[in-house]
């Protein structure tokens, strides 16, 4: 029996997890005497740039703290960064989006703070348990983010139906990581890892694995757990879909290489397989079904099931090749999909989603800026050299091949090629349709706007020169 | 079939300029792209970024002539993508293929932009017309001048997107969008079999080299001979249906005829001089590649030359100007693939660059006549117009002799030594075919110039009033490319004529010589005459069609009405695709995401309610209608995982 022992605590480990959280508290109380939402956006800008820094200032250190439960290690820190930026550019987004909507600054930035806390303490989980009480800290933060808009009734619809699922989801993953331990007597990756070769429940110790690959899938919208999504990013106000499309998925991402490469990575033989047709439904099932979309943001939802899906794919391969290309895969595709997002949120109004291709008609012409911005983002969700999303799936595909899985790599392919038929109709409608006449005047959207081009700057920064951006992810993956 | 290649190390000059060619033209853009609303800077400037990237190219070409055989100038910019064993570089190349490519891409690039100047100059799009321009200007140097496939790749995309926006550049029209759509997909199919032939080559390729993953076109010679045969086969082959994509050949082609929706320059350009020509520059460069394997180049020569006679035959009844052009690019094309296919790699090459030059020449010339004719396309109301366009004219027919193989012009030359290529490597069904063809291209043609230019004039009294000759500006680019038509083959004499094949032997150290067996009896002269006979009869029978006997056309699409139709609507080629992939696709689509994520799944769980009774009422309770049913799906999932891991 071990004793109940207090662990020393690392206070450079929970940096991150520790400015964001007490961000988050500072914004639920300015929330109550501070009215301009401005200013509370600045403040939640600025803590989120300050967080980021104070990490961005760790880089190289590498300890695990709290009795083998939470790692500081540059794959931590990788996805830390990961999630703060994503929060900068999410806030930037709210500063303009939130106007009018009647949504509570307060409340809504201090959710988002603790959404990220959430993910930050994912993304440092070396123990099951941390895992869950990660995942739990972010998910009822989204929850709440999604019907934050609470006079419209899709938004009120979006959180219930992410709720129930999400609870459903947190089932199996409980399940999942107790049947885990009762197999190897323990929530510790590194006790599992060497627990796998020898536990003699091997059928419980599986149930577990498949438990919690359904809890992952969950999170990250792989097929079949993927129903919930279009409705629930349909639905959420437009700068969650993003925080929930990108962060959100980053952060389940974070959790599910970490254990399944780290915890069950002697296990790869029996869960491969299983990923496999998991990442080949995924991707087929997420382009087949966007091409039937009018809906720009439902469309956008179907294509965030897809890349989750191409992720997947460097999930299968595994090894150093895959883990980098999954890690490096999931900074392309923040940027890109932050970015196409933000159109969407720059095109709407309140009131007025217009989120329909017939409403993105002559769009090129009437507002430049978002026409241009938007073809970068479609084109490297595309996957067109030289954009952030040709080097992301090369990579991905590279890694698939090295470890000899070329059919999924050739399925993968073809999705590629699928996926330009409705990624074009955005473009055809920007450019090819002629649109309505300038009615009123356009809104000014400074923060908006910043947003994303921040974005497409990245876009074609990271695809023009990805070499630095590999070595990060190459160095977070190794840290492993 | 294919000869060694210089195995002395290959001389290799570093270069600082490089870079500026395919730059100095996407500087173009980005001022094109800030100043749209001033179009008379931009018509300044975007012709002039070509002709400084022309200037580059002319010097970087100066260089490389000055230094020995099979040297290359080479510069690589900074590593782009590395990760592992695998490594890519920014990095161009000026060897003898892409220097003639560079060289007729900036040179007859440079024309059109000036002759766009007078052409668009009214749009008041132009700016932007001018920027796309200019973008697929640094698109198409960066495809021809890249070191490695991957660089090639960006290019190979980027022409891609500058074609399909400007197909639709005028997107008031509907079906202009639908063909840039058209294009766009048509050729993402072409690129999927392009990127996995690059992964398998990649691949194929490490163990030999040392597990080195690289796609640098030095590291590609190097190794390429540890190809197994079969292997060589399937990367040669999924290239090819890349190359079918870009270049437009069966079973890809579809979507070049409707490209003609763009304005004519772009068809001059993109769809007839350069971008297309992409495809067979890209199996040229990999010629160490495929000729490793005969059964792929068999594959190549057959559909280069179906696609030639099955495209010319189409040409004979379409009554578009424009389309009668974009059918006879695809056939010659098509002419292009076979060399390639035959082993003749710089024959393919030598005739992509007199077809940039007599091609652009006559799409210019069409432009002209539609500039002058008021926006009319159709030929058969046209007419009589050599005296009111004589400029137009004069150059339009050398460029219709010149493509017909009259002799001593640039076609003549390059068509020649694909016929005598052909038959010298043992395909006499593939010659035939090809002689054919020619014959068929001499009719057509004619028969474009005698109801354009001669006869009657048939429009209206108003489009006959406007009919004008085009201003300087337009004529002067006509008349430079009909002297490189007439010249332009000059510098790939055959063998033994005067200073013999200068170009093939410039080319030599990157395609390598074909051997050719012995030309049998017959040789290359005898070649010659047949094929010029038959040009000549093509063209006499067009004569006697269109001018002599006008009626006869008419009596024999009626005799013939069964060919005629299926000639007339392109052998229902497009109606076939539709209703064979694009319906069931868009069905597909719909169904799964009607009936599988919402029936199916509503009609399980009614089935469901109804077998559980009384609990029924819990699930029609629900609020939003199917988030119970999302769960179930989400339950009947967990199950099938669990199931697999139980079963399995």
């Amino acid at each position: 029996m071990e004793q109940l022992l207090l662990p020393a605590i690392d206070w450079l480990a929970v940096l991150p997890v520790g400015l964001t959280s007490i961000l988050g508290l500072v914004l639920l109380a300015l929330g109550l005497f501070v009215d301009d939402d401005e200013t509370l956006g600045w403040i939640t800008l600025i803590g989120l740039a300050v967080t980021a820094v104070a990490t961005a200032c760790l880089a190289g250190q590498k300890s695990i703290t709290f009795n083998g439960t939470f790692a500081l290690d540059a794959y931590a820190l990788f996805f830390d960064l990961l999630f703060l930026v994503a929060g900068i550019v999410v806030v930037l987004m709210s500063m303009t989006y939130l106007e009018g909507t009647g949504i509570p600054s307060g409340d809504y930035y201090g959710l988002l703070a603790f959404a990220i806390a959430g993910m930050i303490v994912m993304a440092s989980a070396t123990d099951l348990i941390v895992v869950f009480l990660g995942l739990e800290i972010m998910s009822i933060s989204v929850y709440v983010l999604a019907g934050a808009w609470r006079t419209q009734l899709r938004s009120n619809e979006a959180a219930m139906k992410y709720f129930l699922l999400g609870a459903f989801a947190t089932g199996f993953l409980l399940y999942g990581i107790a049947l885990v331990y009762g197999a190897t007597g323990a929530f510790r990756l590194d006790r599992i890892a060497t627990a796998v070769g020898d536990t003699p429940n091997r059928t419980m110790l599986i149930a577990g694995v498949a438990m919690l690959i359904i809890a992952f899938g969950f999170k990250v919208a792989a097929v079949p757990f993927h129903m919930w999504t279009p409705d629930v990013y349909e639905g959420a106000p437009t700068t969650v879909t993003a925080l929930m499309a990108v962060a959100v998925k980053a952060a389940g991402f974070a959790a599910f290489v970490r254990v399944f490469l780290h915890g069950f990575g002697g296990l790869h033989a029996d869960w491969s397989m299983l990923l496999w047709v998991i990442a080949a439904l995924t991707m087929t099932v997420g382009n087949v079904l966007a091409l039937a979309q009018r809906n720009v943001k439902r469309m956008l939802a179907y294509s965030s099931i897809a890349h989750a899906g191409y992720i997947l794919v460097a999930l299968v391969a595994s090894g150093a090749a895959g883990g980098t290309a999954a890690l490096f895969y999931l900074l392309v595709y923040s940027f890109m999909t932050l970015g196409a997002f933000g159109v969407v949120a720059a095109l709407g109004s309140v009131g007025e989603p217009n989120e329909t291709l017939d409403d993105y008609a002559g769009i090129g012409f009437r507002r430049p800026l978002l026409g241009v911005t938007m073809t970068i983002f479609m084109l490297s969700l595309t996957g067109i050299p030289p954009l952030a999303g040709f080097a992301g799936k090369f990579y991905v595909f590279t890694a698939a091949i090295r470890e000899g899985y070329y059919v999924l790599a050739v399925i993968g392919v073809l999705n590629s090629a699928i996926s330009s038929a409705y990624y074009v109709r955005v473009l055809i409608a920007m450019y090819l349709t002629p649109g309505a006449e300038e009615h009123g005047r356009v809104a000014r959207q400074p923060y908006l706007l910043t947003s994303i081009v921040v974005s497409a700057v990245m876009t074609v920064v990271v695809g023009v020169f990805p070499a630095l951006w590999m070595q990060l992810a190459r160095f977070g993956f190794l840290s492993l | 079939m294919h000869g060694a290649h210089a195995t002395t190390e290959a001389v290799i000059l570093h270069s600082q300029a490089l870079w500026l060619i395919p730059f100095l033209p996407l500087v173009g853009f980005l001022i094109a792209a800030c100043a749209v609303n001033a179009p008379r800077l931009v018509k300044v400037t975007s012709p002039l970024a070509v002709l400084a990237a022309f200037a580059v190219a002319l010097s970087s070409v100066a260089t490389l002539l000055g230094a020995p055989e099979g040297a290359r100038v080479s510069q690589t910019a900074y590593t782009w993508m590395a990760a592992g064993s695998f490594h890519a570089d920014v990095a161009f190349r000026l060897d003898a293929l892409s220097a003639v490519m560079a060289l007729f891409v900036t040179g007859v690039g440079l024309l059109i932009h000036v002759y766009s100047i007078g052409y668009m100059g009214h749009d008041e799009s132009c700016a932007r017309f001018f920027a796309y321009l200019n973008l697929f200007m640094f698109a198409m140097l960066l495809l021809v001048l890249g070191d490695n496939l991957l660089v090639l790749f960006v290019g190979w995309e980027g022409v891609g997107l500058c074609s399909y926006l400007l197909i639709g550049f005028w997107y008031e029209n509907d079906d202009n969008a639908a063909a840039g759509k058209k294009a766009f997909i048509v050729n993402r199919i072409g690129d999927m079999a392009f990127v996995l032939g690059l992964f398998l080559l990649a691949w194929s390729l490490a163990p030999a080299a040392g597990g080195a993953l690289d796609l640098d076109f030095a590291h590609i010679e190097a190794h390429a001979a540890s190809l197994n045969p079969g292997t060589a086969t399937v990367i040669a082959l999924l290239l090819l249906v890349g190359a079918t994509g870009k270049s437009a050949q069966i079973p890809l082609y579809v979507w070049l005829p409707d490209a003609m929706a763009g304005p004519t320059p772009v068809s001059a350009l993109i769809h007839a001089a350069t971008m297309v020509t992409a495809g067979i520059y890209m199996i040229a460069r990999l010629n160490v590649v495929f000729a490793l394997s005969p059964a792929a180049m068999q594959v190549v020569a057959v559909l280069g030359a179906m696609t030639a006679l099955f495209a010319a035959t189409i040409a004979l009844v379409q009554t578009d100007i424009k389309k009668v052009l974009a059918y006879s690019t695809v056939s010659q094309l098509g002419f292009m693939v076979l060399a390639l296919g035959v082993g003749a790699f710089a024959t393919a090459v030598f005739h992509v660059m007199t077809h940039a030059f007599f091609k652009a020449l006559l799409f210019l010339g069409a432009g002209s006549v539609i500039h002058g004719m008021s926006g009319e396309q159709d030929v058969r109301k046209m007419g009589g117009l050599r005296t009111k366009m004589p400029v137009t004219f004069w150059t339009f027919l050398i460029g219709t002799l010149a493509i017909a193989g009259a002799p001593g012009l640039a076609g003549f030359f390059s068509k020649d030594e694909i016929l005598y290529h052909t038959w010298a490597a043992g395909h006499p069904w593939l010659w035939l075919v090809a002689t054919i063809t020619a014959t068929l291209t001499a009719f057509y043609m004619f028969r474009l110039v005698f109801l354009t230019f001669f006869g009657e004039l048939k429009a209206d009294h108003d489009v006959a009033h406007h009919v004008h000759e085009s201003p300087p500006v337009m004529t002067i680019p006509l008349v430079i490319l009909a002297v490189l038509s007439i010249v332009g083959g000059w510098v790939g004499l055959p063998e033994h004529w005067l200073w013999g094949n200068r170009f093939g032997h410039f080319l030599a150290p990157v395609t390598g010589h074909p051997h050719l067996a012995e030309g049998g009896m017959l040789g290359e002269g005898a070649l010659m005459l047949i094929a010029t006979t038959l040009a000549i009869a093509g063209a006499g029978l067009a004569y006697v069609f269109y001018l002599r006997l006008p009626g006869l056309p008419m009596v024999l699409s009626w005799r013939l009405k069964g060919a005629y139709d299926l000639l007339l609507n392109k052998y229902w080629i497009d109606e076939f695709y539709d209703a064979v992939i694009v319906a069931p696709y868009v069905r597909l689509s719909t169904c799964l995401w009607k009936v599988a994520d919402q029936e199916l799944i509503d009609g399980f769980v009614n089935g469901l309610a109804g077998a559980v009774g009384a609990n029924g009422d819990l699930w029609r309770h629900a609020q939003s209608g199917n988030v119970q049913h999302y769960a179930l799906a989400f339950l009947g999932g967990a199950v099938a995982v669990l199931a697999y891991y139980v079963i399995g």
